[in-house]
């Protein structure tokens, strides 16, 4: 583990219209290469805390640092440290007027000011590295959900992040596009990516997690190890969420 | 009703015959078309209507394009204005187009041409003349232009904030996660799809406000209905004239709607292949 941590949140609370206290003092901190788990309940603000960490939500207060960069100073280009910091959303959000290629080099032209062979090349890397490189020149809506998902996660890679962020990435898929998702989520935790996933798949958290940390009205209830966070869980808000939803 | 029907040999089927699904609407608006050019071509009356008439063709045209040109920059400017974090141009912005919808265009034309411009241009020209010595001057035909594209510039506002509001917000956050700033995601991502909702009734608002340079006609701009009224007034040939009027007005329109179907139909690049 290197000295710095990669993400760190610091005292960090949501407040929405001064009233729904959505994340309340959150501390988090996540090293270099590990995958982070966030698991609750819905509405249990999982989902703000991630936007928190790349500011697609603005804290009302406390302080994220991403890679050394503080975020929530005023001074930092919040336009550069996002290039860094990978989103894949629940709805893929692909550009649908756009084809499966130009999604992906889109940003890394605008952005990163490569050229056109450049982004291109770095595109079709990441499809092959999805499974999809036949699917390039088509267009979103012709393609499954579970193709989309990888689609979106090809176009987040191809700007080289240094983190990524998964919102719920296979809470719109049908049951059977489920496995092929979470398999590129799997080999990428394996090539040490640094990544913070909130989802309700429990069988990827014990595979490819370090850490498992449950989330109940907007706090950080408890964290650690996925086997003895499920196995033994010591708040009782924890059991009772995973008495609901484990076999 | 039920939404099946029985064919020849009895059977229930979803199938409709082809004379309930073919167009007889244009078959009858071209023979009506046809009817009516025939009368302007073997009718003395009609043709001298004709010949006094279509000189005011190309004013018309003149302040269409002209006024949809102005209105789509000043729609531009007071539909993004209306979404802006600054308070102040937020404000202006809803201002202007409340103020304009919630009036009347024919009042709204006077006040306008005959107050609002002719009083800034002024203010304007003492100001120019005192640097330069030049002056700024608007043709009358050109104030009545300005108008219409004042007005419009509202309507138009509005259809430019509702095709870029339709675009869903994940959108814009995709954008941005992957490090494009503001204005390269309304650019690159979210403009280009709100055109698609934005073009159609654009298109409608282009042929409204041909139809609507009529209305420029109380101010005396020789344009079509202006030329019909004069021809009309002077010859007490009323039915001739506002035929003639007529039947240019529908050869207009209807040419426009036909251009303005084949450009949403190449819009529509995306969904291809789809179904």
């Amino acid at each position: 583990m290197t000295s710095s941590p990669m993400i760190q949140m610091k005292g960090v609370s949501k407040t929405f219209n001064r009233t729904i206290h959505a994340v309340v003092d959150v501390d988090l901190e996540v090293a270099e290469g590990e995958v982070v788990v966030i698991v609750g309940p819905s509405g249990s603000g999982k989902s703000t805390v991630l936007r928190c960490i790349n500011l697609l939500e603005i804290p009302t207060s406390g302080s994220v640092e991403v890679d050394g960069f503080a975020l929530t100073d005023a001074s930092t280009d919040l336009d550069r440290v996002r290039a860094e910091v990978g989103m894949v959303f629940q709805q893929f959000n692909l550009f649908p007027h756009l084809t499966v290629l130009e999604n992906i080099t889109l940003s890394q032209r605008k952005v990163r000011r490569r050229s056109k062979e450049e982004a291109v090349t770095m595109a079709m890397r990441q499809l092959e590295r999805v499974g999809i490189p036949d699917k390039a020149d088509a267009f979103p809506r012709q393609l499954s959900g579970g193709q989309q998902q990888r689609v979106a996660i090809a176009r987040s890679l191809a700007m080289e992040p240094k983190v990524m962020l998964f919102d719920e990435p296979t809470s719109a898929l049908d049951p059977e596009m489920v496995k092929e998702v979470l398999d590129v989520m799997l080999e990428l935790a394996g090539e040490g990516m640094t990544m913070v996933v909130v989802t309700h798949e429990m069988g990827f958290a014990r595979a490819a997690a370090d850490r498992l940390v449950f989330i109940d009205e907007g706090r950080i209830v408890e964290s650690g190890l996925p086997d003895e966070v499920f196995s033994n869980p010591s708040h009782e808000r924890t059991r009772a969420f995973f008495a609901k939803i484990l076999y | 009703m039920s939404e099946f029907r029985s064919n020849r040999a009895g059977r229930i089927t979803d199938e409709r015959p082809w004379w309930d699904t073919f167009p007889w609407w244009s078959v009858i608006i071209i023979a009506l078309l046809v009817w009516m050019g025939v009368q302007i071509i073997i009718n003395d009356d009609y043709g001298l209507a004709w010949e006094r008439i279509i000189p005011g063709l190309g004013l018309t045209l003149k302040s269409t394009v002209y006024a949809f040109g102005i209105a789509l920059a000043i729609a531009l400017v007071a539909g993004t204005g209306q979404m802006s974090r600054n308070v102040v141009v937020r404000n202006l912005a809803r201002t202007y187009v409340e103020f304009v919808r919630g009036i009347p265009m024919l009042p709204l034309i006077f006040t306008v041409a005959l107050i609002i411009v002719p009083e800034l241009t002024e203010l304007l020209n003492t100001r120019l003349e005192a640097w330069i010595g030049w002056e700024f001057k608007l043709s009358f035909e050109m104030r009545a232009t300005v108008t219409l594209a004042v007005i419009y510039g509202a309507y138009m506002a509005e259809i430019f904030r509702g095709g870029i509001q339709s675009i869903p917000p994940g959108q814009t956050e995709a954008g941005r996660s992957l490090g494009l700033n503001r204005r390269q995601t309304m650019r690159s991502v979210v403009l280009p799809q709100a055109m698609r909702a934005i073009i159609p009734p654009m298109g409608n608002d282009f042929i409204a406000i041909l139809k609507d340079t009529s209305l420029l006609s109380v101010l005396g701009a020789l344009e079509i209905t202006q030329r019909a009224r004069q021809f009309s007034a002077s010859t007490f040939k009323f039915r001739e004239g506002y035929f003639v009027s007529a039947f240019i007005y529908l050869c207009l329109t209807l040419g426009l709607s036909v251009l303005l179907g084949i450009l949403e139909r190449r819009m529509t690049r995306d969904r291809q292949g789809e179904r």
